[in-house]
Protein backbone atom coordinates (compact mmCIF):
# COMPACT_ATOMS: atom_id res chain seq x y z
CA UNK A 1 0.00 0.00 0.00
CA UNK A 2 1.46 3.41 -0.63
CA UNK A 3 0.10 6.54 -0.53
CA UNK A 4 -1.41 8.21 -3.78
CA UNK A 5 0.56 11.15 -5.72
CA UNK A 6 -0.64 14.26 -5.27
CA UNK A 7 -2.41 14.58 -9.13
CA UNK A 8 -3.70 11.31 -8.59
CA UNK A 9 -5.72 12.12 -5.58
CA UNK A 10 -6.87 15.06 -6.90
CA UNK A 11 -8.41 13.29 -9.81
CA UNK A 12 -10.01 11.32 -6.92
CA UNK A 13 -11.27 13.89 -5.39
CA UNK A 14 -12.68 15.73 -8.52
CA UNK A 15 -14.61 12.24 -9.45
CA UNK A 16 -15.83 11.81 -5.79
CA UNK A 17 -16.71 15.79 -6.33
CA UNK A 18 -18.82 15.63 -10.09
CA UNK A 19 -19.85 11.43 -8.69
CA UNK A 20 -21.78 13.74 -5.48
CA UNK A 21 -23.31 16.48 -7.75
CA UNK A 22 -24.78 13.61 -9.80
CA UNK A 23 -26.06 11.79 -7.18
CA UNK A 24 -27.83 15.39 -6.18
CA UNK A 25 -28.81 16.52 -9.69
CA UNK A 26 -31.39 19.04 -7.94
CA UNK A 27 -27.88 21.03 -6.94
CA UNK A 28 -26.84 20.97 -10.96
CA UNK A 29 -30.08 22.14 -11.79
CA UNK A 30 -30.72 25.11 -9.31
CA UNK A 31 -27.98 27.60 -10.54
CA UNK A 32 -29.42 26.73 -13.91
CA UNK A 33 -33.26 27.52 -13.31
CA UNK A 34 -32.57 30.31 -11.10
CA UNK A 35 -30.56 31.65 -14.26
CA UNK A 36 -33.22 31.11 -16.43
CA UNK A 37 -35.90 32.18 -14.26
CA UNK A 38 -34.22 35.54 -13.78
CA UNK A 39 -33.62 36.20 -17.10
CA UNK A 40 -37.12 35.82 -18.04
CA UNK A 41 -38.01 38.19 -15.51
CA UNK A 42 -36.24 40.77 -17.45
CA UNK A 43 -38.22 41.11 -20.59
CA UNK A 44 -41.12 40.99 -18.35
CA UNK A 45 -40.16 44.14 -16.50
CA UNK A 46 -38.47 46.37 -19.42
CA UNK A 47 -41.13 45.72 -22.24
CA UNK A 48 -40.63 43.14 -25.07
CA UNK A 49 -39.01 46.10 -27.14
CA UNK A 50 -36.08 43.89 -28.72
CA UNK A 51 -33.90 47.08 -28.95
CA UNK A 52 -34.02 47.78 -25.59
CA UNK A 53 -33.20 43.79 -24.78
CA UNK A 54 -30.45 43.76 -26.76
CA UNK A 55 -29.32 46.79 -24.94
CA UNK A 56 -29.27 45.73 -21.81
CA UNK A 57 -28.83 41.76 -22.88
CA UNK A 58 -24.66 41.82 -22.06
CA UNK A 59 -25.37 43.13 -18.49
CA UNK A 60 -28.60 41.03 -17.79
CA UNK A 61 -26.74 37.76 -18.58
CA UNK A 62 -23.87 38.66 -16.99
CA UNK A 63 -25.00 40.12 -13.71
CA UNK A 64 -28.03 36.75 -13.71
CA UNK A 65 -25.02 34.17 -14.17
CA UNK A 66 -23.22 35.90 -11.37
CA UNK A 67 -25.65 35.92 -9.21
CA UNK A 68 -26.79 32.33 -9.55
CA UNK A 69 -22.64 31.31 -9.11
CA UNK A 70 -23.10 32.96 -6.18
CA UNK A 71 -26.16 31.11 -4.74
CA UNK A 72 -24.04 28.06 -5.23
CA UNK A 73 -20.66 28.99 -3.99
CA UNK A 74 -22.02 28.51 -0.12
CA UNK A 75 -22.66 24.88 -0.91
CA UNK A 76 -18.93 24.18 -1.92
CA UNK A 77 -17.51 23.16 1.71
CA UNK A 78 -20.87 23.12 3.86
CA UNK A 79 -21.84 19.20 3.60
CA UNK A 80 -17.83 18.64 4.12
CA UNK A 81 -17.63 20.13 6.99
CA UNK A 82 -20.73 19.15 8.83
CA UNK A 83 -19.83 15.31 8.11
CA UNK A 84 -16.22 15.58 9.16
CA UNK A 85 -14.93 15.04 5.89
CA UNK A 86 -13.32 18.70 5.99
CA UNK A 87 -11.18 17.84 8.86
CA UNK A 88 -10.03 14.63 6.98
CA UNK A 89 -9.01 16.59 4.08
CA UNK A 90 -7.05 18.77 5.46
CA UNK A 91 -4.83 15.82 7.46
CA UNK A 92 -3.94 14.45 4.23
CA UNK A 93 -0.80 14.50 3.48
CA UNK A 94 -1.30 15.78 -0.23
CA UNK A 95 -0.82 19.42 -0.60
CA UNK A 96 -4.21 21.28 0.46
CA UNK A 97 -3.54 23.79 -2.18
CA UNK A 98 -4.19 21.36 -5.31
CA UNK A 99 -6.81 19.24 -3.05
CA UNK A 100 -9.06 22.86 -2.94
CA UNK A 101 -8.65 23.63 -6.47
CA UNK A 102 -9.99 19.82 -7.80
CA UNK A 103 -13.34 20.93 -5.25
CA UNK A 104 -13.44 24.45 -6.95
CA UNK A 105 -12.87 23.14 -10.64
CA UNK A 106 -15.42 20.14 -9.97
CA UNK A 107 -17.83 23.69 -8.75
CA UNK A 108 -16.75 25.45 -12.27
CA UNK A 109 -17.82 22.19 -14.14
CA UNK A 110 -21.21 21.79 -12.43
CA UNK A 111 -22.03 25.66 -12.47
CA UNK A 112 -20.01 28.09 -15.03
CA UNK A 113 -19.40 25.48 -17.38
CA UNK A 114 -23.24 24.67 -17.98
CA UNK A 115 -24.19 28.52 -17.59
CA UNK A 116 -21.90 29.28 -20.14
CA UNK A 117 -23.54 26.12 -22.24
CA UNK A 118 -27.02 27.19 -21.82
CA UNK A 119 -26.58 31.19 -22.23
CA UNK A 120 -26.62 31.38 -25.46
CA UNK A 121 -30.52 30.48 -25.77
CA UNK A 122 -31.39 33.46 -23.35
CA UNK A 123 -29.18 35.69 -25.42
CA UNK A 124 -31.27 35.01 -28.18
CA UNK A 125 -34.31 35.27 -26.26
CA UNK A 126 -32.81 38.66 -25.17
CA UNK A 127 -32.17 39.43 -28.82
CA UNK A 128 -28.35 39.72 -28.27
CA UNK A 129 -26.73 39.49 -32.00
CA UNK A 130 -25.65 36.29 -33.19
CA UNK A 131 -21.99 37.73 -33.66
CA UNK A 132 -21.62 38.71 -30.39
CA UNK A 133 -22.48 34.96 -28.80
CA UNK A 134 -19.03 33.20 -29.30
CA UNK A 135 -17.86 36.01 -27.55
CA UNK A 136 -20.56 35.73 -24.80
CA UNK A 137 -19.80 32.23 -24.34
CA UNK A 138 -16.04 32.56 -24.30
CA UNK A 139 -16.23 35.56 -21.57
CA UNK A 140 -18.55 32.98 -19.36
CA UNK A 141 -16.21 30.22 -19.63
CA UNK A 142 -13.31 32.06 -18.23
CA UNK A 143 -15.50 34.93 -16.05
CA UNK A 144 -16.92 31.97 -14.44
CA UNK A 145 -13.87 30.10 -13.50
CA UNK A 146 -12.38 33.55 -11.87
CA UNK A 147 -16.09 33.56 -9.84
CA UNK A 148 -15.84 29.72 -8.94
CA UNK A 149 -12.31 30.26 -7.20
CA UNK A 150 -13.29 34.11 -5.95
CA UNK A 151 -16.65 32.24 -4.33
CA UNK A 152 -13.76 29.67 -2.63
CA UNK A 153 -12.17 32.14 -0.75
CA UNK A 154 -15.83 32.93 0.68
CA UNK A 155 -17.13 29.49 0.58
CA UNK A 156 -13.91 28.44 3.12
CA UNK A 157 -13.90 31.68 5.75
CA UNK A 158 -18.04 31.05 6.31
CA UNK A 159 -18.16 27.69 6.16
CA UNK A 160 -17.93 27.37 9.93
CA UNK A 161 -21.16 29.70 10.46
CA UNK A 162 -24.47 28.18 10.46
CA UNK A 163 -25.82 30.62 8.47
CA UNK A 164 -23.19 32.33 6.38
CA UNK A 165 -25.65 33.07 3.16
CA UNK A 166 -25.53 36.52 3.62
CA UNK A 167 -22.07 36.99 4.83
CA UNK A 168 -20.53 35.04 1.96
CA UNK A 169 -22.55 37.51 -0.56
CA UNK A 170 -20.89 40.40 1.65
CA UNK A 171 -17.48 39.27 1.65
CA UNK A 172 -16.73 38.22 -2.05
CA UNK A 173 -19.52 40.33 -4.27
CA UNK A 174 -16.83 43.50 -4.15
CA UNK A 175 -14.19 40.95 -5.92
CA UNK A 176 -16.47 39.55 -8.21
CA UNK A 177 -16.90 43.70 -9.47
CA UNK A 178 -14.01 42.98 -11.89
CA UNK A 179 -15.09 40.42 -13.46
CA UNK A 180 -18.38 41.61 -14.13
CA UNK A 181 -17.14 44.94 -15.77
CA UNK A 182 -14.49 42.73 -18.40
CA UNK A 183 -17.23 40.04 -19.10
CA UNK A 184 -20.19 42.76 -20.02
CA UNK A 185 -17.61 44.54 -21.12
CA UNK A 186 -16.19 42.06 -23.45
CA UNK A 187 -19.96 41.34 -24.98
CA UNK A 188 -20.75 44.99 -25.10
CA UNK A 189 -17.83 45.29 -27.50
CA UNK A 190 -18.71 42.18 -29.41
CA UNK A 191 -22.06 44.03 -29.79
CA UNK A 192 -20.39 47.00 -31.19
CA UNK A 193 -18.35 45.40 -33.22
CA UNK A 194 -15.15 46.59 -31.42
CA UNK A 195 -12.30 43.65 -30.81
CA UNK A 196 -13.07 41.68 -27.37
CA UNK A 197 -9.71 40.33 -27.76
CA UNK A 198 -8.24 42.86 -24.57
CA UNK A 199 -11.17 42.40 -22.32
CA UNK A 200 -11.23 38.29 -22.99
CA UNK A 201 -6.98 38.69 -21.93
CA UNK A 202 -8.01 40.63 -19.07
CA UNK A 203 -10.39 37.69 -17.90
CA UNK A 204 -7.74 35.31 -19.20
CA UNK A 205 -5.41 37.22 -16.38
CA UNK A 206 -7.82 37.05 -13.45
CA UNK A 207 -8.38 33.06 -14.14
CA UNK A 208 -4.38 32.95 -13.68
CA UNK A 209 -4.42 35.24 -11.02
CA UNK A 210 -7.34 33.78 -9.32
CA UNK A 211 -5.61 30.08 -9.78
CA UNK A 212 -1.97 30.91 -8.49
CA UNK A 213 -3.67 32.96 -5.41
CA UNK A 214 -7.12 31.64 -4.48
CA UNK A 215 -5.81 27.99 -3.15
CA UNK A 216 -3.76 29.69 -0.57
CA UNK A 217 -6.59 31.59 0.22
CA UNK A 218 -9.09 28.87 0.38
CA UNK A 219 -6.48 26.87 2.16
CA UNK A 220 -5.71 28.99 5.03
CA UNK A 221 -9.49 30.01 5.17
CA UNK A 222 -10.01 26.37 5.74
CA UNK A 223 -7.49 25.96 7.97
CA UNK A 224 -9.19 28.65 10.45
CA UNK A 225 -12.42 27.50 10.42
CA UNK A 226 -11.84 24.10 11.25
CA UNK A 227 -9.69 25.41 14.05
CA UNK A 228 -12.42 27.98 15.24
CA UNK B 1 2.85 11.54 33.67
CA UNK B 2 5.07 8.51 32.94
CA UNK B 3 7.16 9.47 29.89
CA UNK B 4 10.41 6.86 30.57
CA UNK B 5 10.59 4.66 27.94
CA UNK B 6 12.99 3.17 25.51
CA UNK B 7 13.52 4.48 21.69
CA UNK B 8 12.34 7.22 20.05
CA UNK B 9 8.50 8.26 20.65
CA UNK B 10 5.54 7.56 18.37
CA UNK B 11 4.26 10.97 19.14
CA UNK B 12 5.09 13.60 21.63
CA UNK B 13 3.62 16.84 23.65
CA UNK B 14 5.85 18.90 25.28
CA UNK B 15 4.30 21.11 28.23
CA UNK B 16 0.73 21.81 26.76
CA UNK B 17 -1.57 24.08 28.24
CA UNK B 18 -5.09 24.88 26.94
CA UNK B 19 -7.17 28.05 28.25
CA UNK B 20 -10.74 28.17 26.22
CA UNK B 21 -13.09 31.08 27.71
CA UNK B 22 -10.94 32.08 30.57
CA UNK B 23 -10.76 28.31 32.18
CA UNK B 24 -7.96 26.63 31.86
CA UNK B 25 -8.83 23.38 30.67
CA UNK B 26 -5.25 21.54 31.13
CA UNK B 27 -1.81 22.84 32.10
CA UNK B 28 1.80 21.75 31.16
CA UNK B 29 1.02 18.39 29.91
CA UNK B 30 4.12 16.37 28.86
CA UNK B 31 3.69 12.54 27.30
CA UNK B 32 5.83 10.50 25.14
CA UNK B 33 3.67 7.85 23.18
CA UNK B 34 5.69 4.79 22.07
CA UNK B 35 5.12 1.71 20.08
CA UNK B 36 3.09 -0.89 21.68
CA UNK B 37 1.05 1.70 23.73
CA UNK B 38 -2.42 2.14 24.50
CA UNK B 39 -3.62 5.42 26.12
CA UNK B 40 -6.50 6.69 27.44
CA UNK B 41 -7.39 10.09 27.68
CA UNK B 42 -9.89 10.36 30.45
CA UNK B 43 -11.73 13.40 32.16
CA UNK B 44 -15.53 14.50 32.69
CA UNK B 45 -17.43 16.52 30.04
CA UNK B 46 -15.94 19.73 29.46
CA UNK B 47 -12.61 18.56 30.58
CA UNK B 48 -10.76 19.02 27.10
CA UNK B 49 -10.16 15.85 25.67
CA UNK B 50 -11.83 16.63 22.21
CA UNK B 51 -9.64 19.63 22.19
CA UNK B 52 -6.39 17.24 23.48
CA UNK B 53 -6.72 14.79 20.16
CA UNK B 54 -7.59 17.73 17.27
CA UNK B 55 -4.13 19.88 18.83
CA UNK B 56 -2.04 16.17 18.90
CA UNK B 57 -3.27 15.94 15.52
CA UNK B 58 -3.47 18.86 14.17
CA UNK B 59 -6.40 20.55 13.52
CA UNK B 60 -6.00 22.68 15.85
CA UNK B 61 -3.33 25.25 15.40
CA UNK B 62 -3.55 28.10 17.56
CA UNK B 63 -4.50 29.17 21.02
CA UNK B 64 -2.47 26.59 22.83
CA UNK B 65 0.21 26.08 24.42
CA UNK B 66 3.35 23.76 24.10
CA UNK B 67 4.89 21.87 21.51
CA UNK B 68 3.61 18.54 19.86
CA UNK B 69 5.99 16.11 18.08
CA UNK B 70 4.27 13.92 15.39
CA UNK B 71 7.33 11.78 13.72
CA UNK B 72 5.05 8.88 12.67
CA UNK B 73 1.79 9.27 10.20
CA UNK B 74 -1.17 9.23 12.22
CA UNK B 75 -4.80 8.58 11.65
CA UNK B 76 -7.55 10.54 13.35
CA UNK B 77 -10.72 9.65 13.99
CA UNK B 78 -13.32 12.38 15.55
CA UNK B 79 -16.82 12.78 16.34
CA UNK B 80 -18.00 13.08 12.99
CA UNK B 81 -18.38 9.66 10.82
CA UNK B 82 -16.63 11.51 7.63
CA UNK B 83 -19.21 9.64 5.67
CA UNK B 84 -20.78 10.72 2.81
CA UNK B 85 -24.52 9.32 2.51
CA UNK B 86 -24.71 9.74 -1.43
CA UNK B 87 -21.73 7.34 -1.82
CA UNK B 88 -21.76 3.91 -1.16
CA UNK B 89 -19.24 2.29 2.24
CA UNK B 90 -17.27 1.50 -0.70
CA UNK B 91 -16.97 4.51 -2.45
CA UNK B 92 -16.54 6.43 0.83
CA UNK B 93 -13.18 3.99 1.67
CA UNK B 94 -11.87 4.30 -1.56
CA UNK B 95 -12.07 7.27 -2.11
CA UNK B 96 -11.27 8.77 1.10
CA UNK B 97 -10.46 12.70 1.23
CA UNK B 98 -7.89 11.97 3.91
CA UNK B 99 -6.20 10.76 1.18
CA UNK B 100 -3.61 8.12 3.42
CA UNK B 101 -3.91 4.92 0.91
CA UNK B 102 -5.09 3.12 -2.51
CA UNK B 103 -6.97 0.27 -1.57
CA UNK B 104 -7.19 -2.78 -3.91
CA UNK B 105 -11.15 -3.88 -3.73
CA UNK B 106 -10.63 -6.58 -1.86
CA UNK B 107 -8.94 -4.90 0.91
CA UNK B 108 -12.26 -2.42 1.40
CA UNK B 109 -14.32 -5.69 1.07
CA UNK B 110 -12.62 -7.82 4.02
CA UNK B 111 -12.70 -4.54 6.24
CA UNK B 112 -16.37 -4.00 5.57
CA UNK B 113 -16.85 -7.67 6.63
CA UNK B 114 -15.28 -7.14 9.87
CA UNK B 115 -16.70 -4.15 10.57
CA UNK B 116 -20.74 -6.27 10.39
CA UNK B 117 -21.30 -4.71 7.25
CA UNK B 118 -20.95 -7.30 4.86
CA UNK B 119 -24.13 -7.23 2.20
CA UNK B 120 -24.31 -3.45 2.71
CA UNK B 121 -21.34 -2.42 0.10
CA UNK B 122 -23.00 -1.20 -2.58
CA UNK B 123 -25.74 0.50 -0.66
CA UNK B 124 -26.14 4.49 -0.72
CA UNK B 125 -24.91 5.23 3.32
CA UNK B 126 -27.07 7.69 3.64
CA UNK B 127 -29.52 4.49 4.24
CA UNK B 128 -27.27 2.94 6.85
CA UNK B 129 -28.21 3.57 10.77
CA UNK B 130 -25.69 6.37 12.91
CA UNK B 131 -24.13 3.40 14.09
CA UNK B 132 -23.69 1.75 11.06
CA UNK B 133 -21.94 5.18 9.39
CA UNK B 134 -19.83 4.96 12.30
CA UNK B 135 -18.84 1.49 11.07
CA UNK B 136 -18.02 2.40 7.87
CA UNK B 137 -15.39 4.94 9.45
CA UNK B 138 -14.17 2.54 11.44
CA UNK B 139 -13.44 0.06 8.87
CA UNK B 140 -10.52 2.48 8.11
CA UNK B 141 -9.06 1.20 11.15
CA UNK B 142 -8.35 -2.06 9.19
CA UNK B 143 -7.14 -0.27 6.05
CA UNK B 144 -4.90 2.04 7.76
CA UNK B 145 -1.36 1.35 7.61
CA UNK B 146 -0.81 4.71 9.93
CA UNK B 147 1.23 3.89 13.10
CA UNK B 148 -0.02 6.26 15.57
CA UNK B 149 -4.50 6.14 15.95
CA UNK B 150 -6.09 9.20 17.77
CA UNK B 151 -9.63 7.99 18.03
CA UNK B 152 -12.40 10.04 19.40
CA UNK B 153 -15.15 8.20 21.27
CA UNK B 154 -14.77 5.11 18.88
CA UNK B 155 -16.90 3.19 21.04
CA UNK B 156 -20.05 5.87 20.44
CA UNK B 157 -23.19 4.19 19.05
CA UNK B 158 -21.46 0.85 18.30
CA UNK B 159 -23.02 -2.28 20.03
CA UNK B 160 -21.56 -4.50 21.81
CA UNK B 161 -19.98 -7.27 19.66
CA UNK B 162 -18.60 -3.84 17.69
CA UNK B 163 -16.91 -2.73 20.70
CA UNK B 164 -15.59 -6.70 21.36
CA UNK B 165 -14.10 -6.58 17.60
CA UNK B 166 -12.80 -2.94 18.12
CA UNK B 167 -10.54 -3.74 21.30
CA UNK B 168 -9.58 -6.48 19.45
CA UNK B 169 -8.32 -4.70 16.70
CA UNK B 170 -6.56 -2.43 19.22
CA UNK B 171 -5.06 -5.01 20.71
CA UNK B 172 -3.57 -6.58 17.37
CA UNK B 173 -2.64 -3.03 16.67
CA UNK B 174 -0.23 -2.58 19.90
CA UNK B 175 0.87 -5.74 19.82
CA UNK B 176 1.75 -4.86 16.34
CA UNK B 177 4.19 -2.12 17.09
CA UNK B 178 1.29 0.67 16.55
CA UNK B 179 0.03 3.30 19.48
CA UNK B 180 -3.23 4.04 20.04
CA UNK B 181 -4.67 7.45 22.14
CA UNK B 182 -7.89 7.37 22.70
CA UNK B 183 -10.92 8.67 24.45
CA UNK B 184 -13.58 7.05 26.17
CA UNK B 185 -16.02 7.06 28.96
CA UNK B 186 -15.87 2.98 29.07
CA UNK B 187 -13.22 0.81 30.46
CA UNK B 188 -11.34 -0.69 27.47
CA UNK B 189 -11.18 -4.61 28.24
CA UNK B 190 -7.88 -5.24 26.45
CA UNK B 191 -5.19 -7.67 27.14
CA UNK B 192 -2.54 -5.29 27.03
CA UNK B 193 -1.30 -2.16 29.66
CA UNK B 194 -3.63 0.88 29.35
CA UNK B 195 -2.06 4.02 30.46
CA UNK B 196 -4.34 6.70 31.56
CA UNK B 197 -3.95 10.19 30.77
CA UNK B 198 -6.50 12.02 33.33
CA UNK B 199 -7.06 15.49 32.25
CA UNK B 200 -9.04 16.54 35.25
CA UNK B 201 -5.94 16.00 37.36
CA UNK B 202 -3.57 18.17 35.98
CA UNK B 203 -4.78 21.32 36.62
CA UNK B 204 -3.56 22.54 39.57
Amino acid sequence: MSAPGTFQFCARLLHRQLLLAVRRPIDIGNPLLFFVMVVALFPLGLGPAPEKLADFAPGVLWITALLSNLLTSDTLFRSDFDDGSLEQLLLAPQPLYLSVLAYMLAHWLTTGLLLAVVAPVFAVMLSLPMAALGILVTSLLLGTAVLSLLGGIGAALTVGLKRGGMLISLLILPLYMPVLIFGSAAVEAAVSGVPAGPYLAILGAMVCLAIALAPLAVAAGLRISIDA
Amino acid sequence: MPTNSAGTPLLAAQTLSLVRGGRALFRDISFAVHAGQLWQIEGPNGAGKTSLLRILCGLARYGFEGRVQRPAPQLYLGHHAAVKGLLTPRENLAWHVSGADRYANEQIESALVRVGLYGYEDVPSHTLSAGQQRRVNLARLFLSSAPVWLLDEPFAAIDKEGVVALETLLEEHVAAGGAVLMTSHQAVQVNCEVRVLDLAGSVV
